[in-house]
């Protein structure tokens, strides 16, 4: 079980539709037209999840922070 | 500010207007919202149905209203909203906020994902040449909405959610409830939805029946019923509903109006068949030269008070993007009123934006793509068979775009 998760936002492929901020405003902001995660590692919660799962272009990518596996997006 | 502006608290609150500002004239976007974006950015309007609203006309401030997590949806289902139709949506992802409508979206947000629909290109390009084939068998002049516009996102859009594509005349024509506003009786609306909802019921039970059958509808029954706080029996059958209908519509309509839109353009129409690679910048150029919507519609409500486009909203105040106006906005488009399909900066608003930015954008997108590009390089004579005058356009519905296209190539 992971204790701790890593975000990633590919702002070359974030388009700024402030999704993630509208899902989980705890974890995601928008920085000019960009989204940014307000931190780089945090606790896991299922809301950051539904962040990524729901962005359109998958500019977000969840990992376990100690081995880098991919969490999310997953098919 | 007119004289009979009133002065509420430290704010001006303009006269409304009646809003749309016009009859929409083709794809033709009214002057008043280039005056507004100049002078009064924050206009309040009176739509047909509802209640009175402040509109943003300006880029920046549509953000806002759309994205700021300060507004939502879910009010609306409490407040006699303004609105374009007599009847007022009371479910569905529209009327939601995060969370509860981030549990609906995530359902559906995983199978519209760019790379999901990236794997459906070779087959909607299959199917595209296969009508462009079966329209010039038929020769000129033939109609491009009937062969080529309808056809194509219907069958796409039926072959991803699992519905029979020999159906498809029955939930087009139910599927025009989704998007009328006077075109139909409201009776006709209620009846046509009430049959939407009953088709779907009956292929969600045939997929309860048939576990070994893999489609997107197969997979919002499994979610709907390995857990069912996340999904009622009501919202499964409306979201997916609400996927066939609204999704196809919109494309169905965007096709005839793009060709429309580059034809009135010839200069921009040699250029991309000079050069096919240009085709996905045309297609966001595109998104945000036409003006999809007959006027705004879904309005945010304030949770708490903002400050927006220099009008203090107050909690509880009902605010309208125009997402038309938006892109037409020369602070972020320059010489906004020209197409032009090498826009490198285009950020536009087509699809919205905020959480309920379209959630088939990128199939759409795809869409688009390739009903351009296979109808620019396959008939490179394709032109108008009858005067522009004669074209027929949509009335009564929240989208504009022709009726019927006669062309010849």
């Amino acid at each position: 079980m992971s204790t701790a998760w890593r975000i990633g936002v590919d702002s070359r492929r974030c388009i700024g539709t402030s999704i993630c901020a509208g899902t989980a405003p705890e974890h995601f902001h928008l920085v000019g037209d960009r989204s940014a995660p307000l931190a780089d590692v945090v606790a896991p919660a299922d809301v950051i999840l539904d962040a990524a799962d729901s962005c359109p272009v998958e500019a977000i990518t969840v990992r376990d922070a100690a081995d880098e596996r991919l969490i999310a997006p997953q098919d | 500010m007119t004289e009979s502006a009133q002065t509420t608290g430290s704010r001006v609150v303009p006269p409304a207007r009646q809003y749309p500002f016009s009859v929409p004239d083709r794809l033709v976007v009214d002057p008043t919202y280039g005056e507004l974006r100049d002078n009064e950015p924050m206009t309040r309007v009176k739509l047909p149905y509802g209640e009175e609203a402040w509109l943003a006309s300006r880029y920046e401030d549509v953000r806002t209203v759309l994205g700021d997590v300060r507004f939502g949806r879910a009010p609306a289902v409490q407040r006699d909203e303004p609105r374009l139709t007599a009847r007022q949506q009371d479910s569905g992802m529209l009327t939601l906020d995060p969370p509860d409508h981030t549990r609906l979206r995530r359902l559906v947000a995983k199978a519209f994902t760019a790379r999901r629909v990236e794997a459906l290109r070779p087959r909607t390009q299959e199917i595209a040449d296969g009508l462009v084939d079966d329209m010039v068998r038929l020769g000129p002049p033939a109609d491009l909405v009937e062969h080529v516009a309808t056809p194509l996102p219907i069958q796409v859009i039926c072959e991803l959610l699992g519905v029979p594509y020999a159906d498809r005349d029955l939930f087009h024509t139910w599927s025009e409830a989704i998007v009328s506003t006077t075109s139909l009786p409201m009776e006709t609306i209620q009846e046509y939805l009430n049959n939407l909802w009953g088709y779907i019921g009956d292929l969600v039970s045939v997929r309860r029946r048939e576990p070994g059958i893999d489609d997107l509808l197969a997979a919002l029954v499994r979610a709907r019923d390995e857990n069912q706080d996340r999904l009622s029996e009501t919202e499964l059958v409306e979201l997916a509903g609400g996927l066939l209908a609204a999704g196809h519509e919109t494309t169905v309509t965007q096709i005839p109006n793009f060709v429309y839109v580059l034809l009135q353009n010839p200069d921009q129409l040699a250029r991309l068949r000079a050069d096919p690679s240009l085709v996905p910048a045309a297609v966001e150029e595109l998104l945000r030269y036409v003006p999809l919507g007959v006027g705004s519609s879904f309005a945010r409500y304030a949770k708490e008070d903002v400050e927006v486009g220099g009008v203090l909203v107050r909690a509880g105040e009902p605010v309208l993007g125009s997402l038309s106006s938006a892109n037409r906005d020369g602070t972020v488009f320059a010489d906004p009123d020209r197409l032009d399909l090498g826009r490198e900066q285009n950020p536009h608003l087509g699809f919205g934006h905020g959480v309920h930015h379209c959630v088939g954008a990128q199939l759409a997108r795809m869409e688009l793509q390739v009903a351009v590009a296979t109808l620019v390089t396959r008939l490179p004579g394709l032109r108008l068979a009858v005067p522009e005058a004669e074209l027929k356009w949509k009335r009564g519905m929240l989208v504009r775009g022709l009726l019927g296209m006669p062309v010849a190539w």
